[in-house]
C-alpha cells in the first residue's frame, strides 16, 4: 500500500500521471543491483617481511558481521596489531547482509575488507570471484588448528581456502528426558527407532509429537542429506555441476519424513515463529534436531523447561557407522576487492585461531568452537548446564563433530536452492503431500534455474 | 492566474506599455518559478527518473552467474508475458483488489460520514482510533496480526478450541487471500477516511444552511451534498488503492514466515520481482517484471479513471 501522503483531494489528469509514476518504484528497487567489478590482489605467496611491513603500517579495516559484542575479540587483535584499525559495521544478520554485500559489490564501492559469512554461502560468493583465495597469506598453516570438516567446507575445489571457521553447529538432537520417562521411550539410536517412537509417542498422547520438521527449514533438511553421505551439489570447474537432490539418499529420506507427515505422527510447523517457541516451552514436541547452537539457544528461549531436556547424537541409518552433519556457524572471509589483502587476511586468522580470541567466542558469544583445541579444553567440555539436567553438553556436541562428513558442498546459488525446497519438499512436508515427487520438482526447479544460469548440468 | 489578472488591468491601459511591462513580469515570474522548481526537479530527475531509466536500460539485458552480461533487446518482456507465475500473481492481486479495495473504501466511507455528522461522541478519539492502524508499522502490523491468525496460540484459535468449534484456519491457502485482505482493510481504512474526512470538511457550510432551509433531512444532505462533494476525494483513495493493491507486498512477505507452504516467493507479483532480484539475482528479468506490472497499473488505473470521468460527463 502507499505511504504517499495526498496534496490536494482533487485528482486531475495530471495528477494521476503523477500517481501513475508511483509504480516506477518498483522498477527503481529492481536497479539496485548492476555490473560487477573486481580487482585481483596477490597471486604467489606473501613474504613475512611483507605481511610484518603491512601489519605497522596505519591500516584501516572495515569488518562487517553480526556476531553482538565482536569488539572484544577484535580489540585483541588491536592490541596485538596497533597500527592496524578495524571498524566494526553490523550490516544486518545472514541474508540482509548478504545483499548488502551483493549490491556493494555490483556497484564495485563500498565492500567491507572482511565479512561474517555462513559456511553454506561461501560457495554463492565464490561463484562471482568475490572472496579472496587465503593460501598466500599463511592460512594453509592453521589447516590442523581446526576440526577436519570444517576445513573441508572452507576450501575450494583446487584448494583454495576462501575463509577461516569462526563456529559450528555440528548436528544432533535434544530431547525431553520428563517426556520420554513419561511414555516409557529410549532415546533413539536409529531413524528406525525414531520412527517408532513417533507413532508410540502420538499414539499415547495425540496432544504430543516426537519431533517437528519444518517446512521452511532447508537447513535441516540439508543436514540430514549430509548426514546419509549425500553430496547433491557437485560443481566442478566454473560452470559445471551435478544436482541430484532426488536420487537414492534423497528419495529415501522424502520417503521416511514425508511418510511420518502423511501419518500425522511429527509436527511440520515454520520453526523460529512464536507459536513454535511456545510448542517448544509447551512440551509440544518430544525432540529437537538442531545443532551444537542449540542447548544455549534453548536454554534462552525455553526457560520454562529448564532440567528437562538432555542431548544426544542425532539417530542414525546404520549405527555402526555414527555420521553426522552441520548446520549453522559462520566463517571470516576476506572480499577480494579490499585494497589491504594482507592486514584483511591476517585479522581473519587471527580473529578465529588466536587462543585467547577463539575461546572469547566460546564464553562471551557461546559459540560452538571451530579449533580442536577448545574442543578438548576440559574447561570446555567439562561444562554442565543445570538446563540439561548437569550433562555435559558440549562433550556430547563435541563428539558428534568427528563424526561430521567432511566431503558435503554447497550450490553456488544457495538462496535460490533454499526458496525452491520450500516452495516443493517443505511445502509437501507441511502439506502432508507426496514428498518424493516434491523431490522431483524440486531437481527440476533447480536444473532450470542453473541451465538458465549459464552452467552445464549434469 | 497571473496572466488572467494581468489581462483585466491590462484592458485600462495603454495597449503597447501594458504589454512590455507584461512580458517583462512573465519573464521574471518564469524565472522564478523556474528557480522554485529546481530543486524538486534535480531531485526527481535524479532520484525517480535515474534510476528508471536505469531500470528500462537493466531489463533489456540478461546476467548470468556464468558468461555475464549480453544484451537481449526483449526477450525479458517476452518470457514475462509467458511467464506463469507473474500472471498468477497479478491475477491473485486483482482478485484482491476487487474484493478488497470496495470494502475498505465503504468502511472509510461510514467512518468519515458518521464523524463528520458530529453525532458521533468523543469524534476525536475515535477518529484517533480508527487511524492509529494506519501509523502502526506494517511490519509490526504483520506481526500482530500473524499471532492473531496462529493455528495453535492465537486468541481465534483459542477461543474456538474453549467452545469446541474448528479452529478457523487462517493462515490454510484457502483463507490466506482474505486474511491479508482483512490486514491491508485494517491498516488503510482509517488512512483513506481521513482523506474523505478532510474533503467533508472542505464543503462550505452554506451549503448545509441552504439545504436545511429546504427542509433537507441529515440523510438527504449526505446523498445529495456530501457524496457528490466527495467524488475527487473517493477517485484519489480509489487511486492509491489500487496502485496499493497491484503492489501488495509487505504484508504477505511477513506473513511468508509464518506460513510458507502458503504465500510463495511468487505469492503477488511484487514479491514475485522481489524474489527475482534478491533471491535468484536476475536482476534484469525482475526489471522487466517490474515494467510489466507498472504498466498494467497504469492501465487499470486509467481505466478507472476513464470510467469515472465518463460517468461524471454522462
Amino acid at each position: 500500500m502507499p505511504e504517499i501522503a495526498p496534496n490536494h483531494p482533487l485528482l486531475s489528469r495530471r495528477g494521476f500521471l503523477a500517481a501513475a509514476g508511483a509504480v516506477g518504484l518498483t522498477a527503481a528497487l529492481a536497479a539496485c543491483g548492476a555490473d560487477s567489478g573486481t580487482t585481483s590482489t596477490a597471486t604467489g605467496p606473501v613474504s613475512q617481511a611483507d605481511i610484518d611491513k603491512a601489519m605497522t603500517t596505519p591500516t584501516e579495516l572495515t569488518f562487517w558481521t553480526w556476531v553482538p559484542d565482536i569488539v572484544q575479540e577484535v580489540a585483541l587483535f588491536q592490541k596485538k596489531y596497533p597500527a592496524i584499525k578495524v571498524n566494526v559495521v553490523d550490516a544486518g544478520r545472514g541474508t540482509p547482509e548478504y545483499t548488502k554485500l551483493r549490491t556493494a559489490l555490483q556497484a564495485g564501492t563500498g565492500a567491507p575488507d572482511v565479512v561474517q559469512i555462513e559456511y553454506q554461502y561461501i560457495p554463492t560468493f565464490t561463484i562471482t570471484d568475490s572472496l579472496l583465495d587465503l593460501r598466500p597469506y599463511g592460512a594453509s598453516e592453521l589447516k590442523d588448528k581446526f576440526v577436519d570438516w570444517t576445513w573441508g567446507q572452507v576450501s575450494g575445489a583446487n584448494g583454495e581456502i576462501w575463509a577461516i571457521p569462526q563456529d559450528t553447529g555440528p548436528m544432533g538432537m535434544l530431547y525431553r528426558q520428563d517426556i520420554f520417562d513419561q511414555y516409557g521411550i529410549q532415546p533413539p539410536k536409529t531413524w528406525d527407532e525414531f520412527a517408532d517412537a513417533a507413532r508410540k509417542l502420538h499414539a499415547a498422547n495425540p496432544e504430543i509429537y516426537l519431533t517437528n520438521l519444518a517446512g521452511n527449514q532447508a537447513g535441516v533438511w540439508h543436514g540430514l542429506l549430509w548426514q546419509d553421505g549425500a553430496n547433491p551439489f557437485v560443481t566442478s570447474g566454473k560452470s559445471d555441476i551435478a544436482i541430484s537432490v532426488n536420487d537414492e539418499s534423497s528419495k529415501k529420506l522424502a520417503r521416511y519424513w514425508g511418510g511420518l507427515a502423511q501419518e500425522g505422527v511429527i509436527g511440520t510447523e515454520a520453526d523460529f515463529t512464536d507459536s513454535w517457541y511456545a510448542s517448544l516451552n509447551n512440551g509440544k514436541y518430544a525432540t529437537w534436531i538442531t545443532a551444537a547452537w542449540g542447548p544455549v539457544f534453548l536454554a534462552g528461549s525455553a526457560k520454562s523447561t529448564a532440567g528437562k531436556w538432555r542431548a544426544a547424537p542425532l539417530p542414525q541409518w546404520d549405527a555402526s557407522k555414527p555420521a553426522s552433519a552441520n548446520w549453522g556457524g559462520s566463517t571470516s572471509a576476506v572480499i577480494k576487492s579490499t585494497a589491504n589483502p594482507i592486514a584483511a587476511a591476517q585479522f581473519a586468522q587471527f580473529l578465529n585461531s588466536d587462543p585467547e580470541s577463539a575461546k572469547l567466542f566460546a564464553t562471551e558469544q557461546f559459540f560452538f568452537p571451530a579449533t580442536k583445541a577448545l574442543l578438548t579444553d576440559p574447561s570446555y567440555v567439562g561444562d554442565a548446564p543445570e538446563f540439561f539436567g548437569g550433562q555435559q553438553v558440549n562433550q556430547v556436541f563435541a563428539d558428534i563433530g568427528t563424526t561430521v562428513n567432511t566431503a558435503f558442498t554447497w550450490p553456488p546459488f544457495l538462496d535460490q536452492v533454499v526458496t525452491d525446497w520450500t516452495e516443493t519438499v517443505g511445502k509437501s512436508l507441511t502439506a502432508r503431500t507426496d514428498a518424493v515427487a516434491a523431490l522431483d520438482e524440486w531437481q527440476s526447479r533447480i536444473t532450470t534455474f542453473a541451465t538458465n544460469q549459464g552452467f552445464t548440468v549434469r | 492566474m497571473t496572466a488572467t489578472i494581468a489581462a483585466s488591468t491590462a484592458d485600462s491601459r495603454p495597449a503597447g506599455a501594458g504589454a512590455t511591462r507584461q512580458r517583462r513580469v512573465d519573464a521574471r515570474n518564469g524565472r522564478a518559478g523556474a528557480l522554485f522548481a529546481a530543486p524538486f526537479l534535480a531531485l526527481f530527475l535524479l532520484l525517480f527518473l535515474a534510476p528508471l531509466g536505469y531500470a528500462a536500460y537493466l531489463s533489456l539485458f540478461q546476467t548470468k552467474l556464468v558468461g555475464g552480461t549480453s544484451f537481449v533487446g526483449l526477450d525479458n518482456y517476452v518470457r514475462a508475458v509467458q511467464d506463469p507465475l507473474l500472471i498468477r500473481g497479478v491475477v491473485r492481486v486483482a482478485t484482491f483488489f476487487v474484493i478488497q479495495v470496495p470494502v475498505m473504501l465503504l468502511l472509510a466511507l461510514l467512518f468519515a460520514l458518521a464523524l463528520d455528522s458530529g453525532l458521533v461522541r468523543l469524534a476525536r478519539v475515535v477518529r484517533l482510533g480508527i487511524f492509529v492502524p494506519y501509523a502502526v508499522p506494517g511490519v509490526v502490523a504483520s506481526l500482530m496480526w500473524g499471532y492473531l491468525y496462529g493455528p495453535d496460540y492465537g486468541p481465534f484459535a483459542q477461543m474456538s478450541k474453549a467452545l469446541e468449534l474448528p479452529v478457523p484456519p487462517f493462515l490454510s491457502e484457502g483463507w490466506m487471500l482474505g486474511s491479508l485482505a482483512n490486514v491491508v482493510t485494517w491498516e488503510f481504512a482509517g488512512y483513506n477516511m481521513i482523506i474523505l474526512y478532510a474533503a467533508l470538511r472542505a464543503i462550505p457550510g452554506d451549503l448545509y444552511e441552504a439545504a436545511a432551509v429546504d427542509g433537507a433531512g441529515a440523510w438527504r444532505i449526505a446523498w445529495s451534498i456530501k457524496l457528490p462533494a466527495l467524488r475527487p476525494a473517493l477517485l484519489l483513495a480509489l487511486m492509491f488503492s489500487v496502485i496499493g493493491s497491484f503492489q501488495l507486498f509487505n504484508e504477505p512477505n511477513l506473513l511468508q514466515r509464518i506460513a510458507p507452504d502458503v504465500i510463495d516467493s511468487a505469492y503477488t507479483a511484487n514479491l514475485y520481482a522481489y524474489s527475482l532480484a534478491f533471491t535468484g539475482q536476475q536482476t534484469n528479468y525482475a526489471a522487466a517484471v517490474s515494467f510489466l506490472l507498472g504498466l498494467v497499473i497504469v492501465i487499470v488505473s486509467y481505466a478507472v479513471l476513464l470510467t469515472a470521468n465518463r460517468r461524471r460527463s454522462s
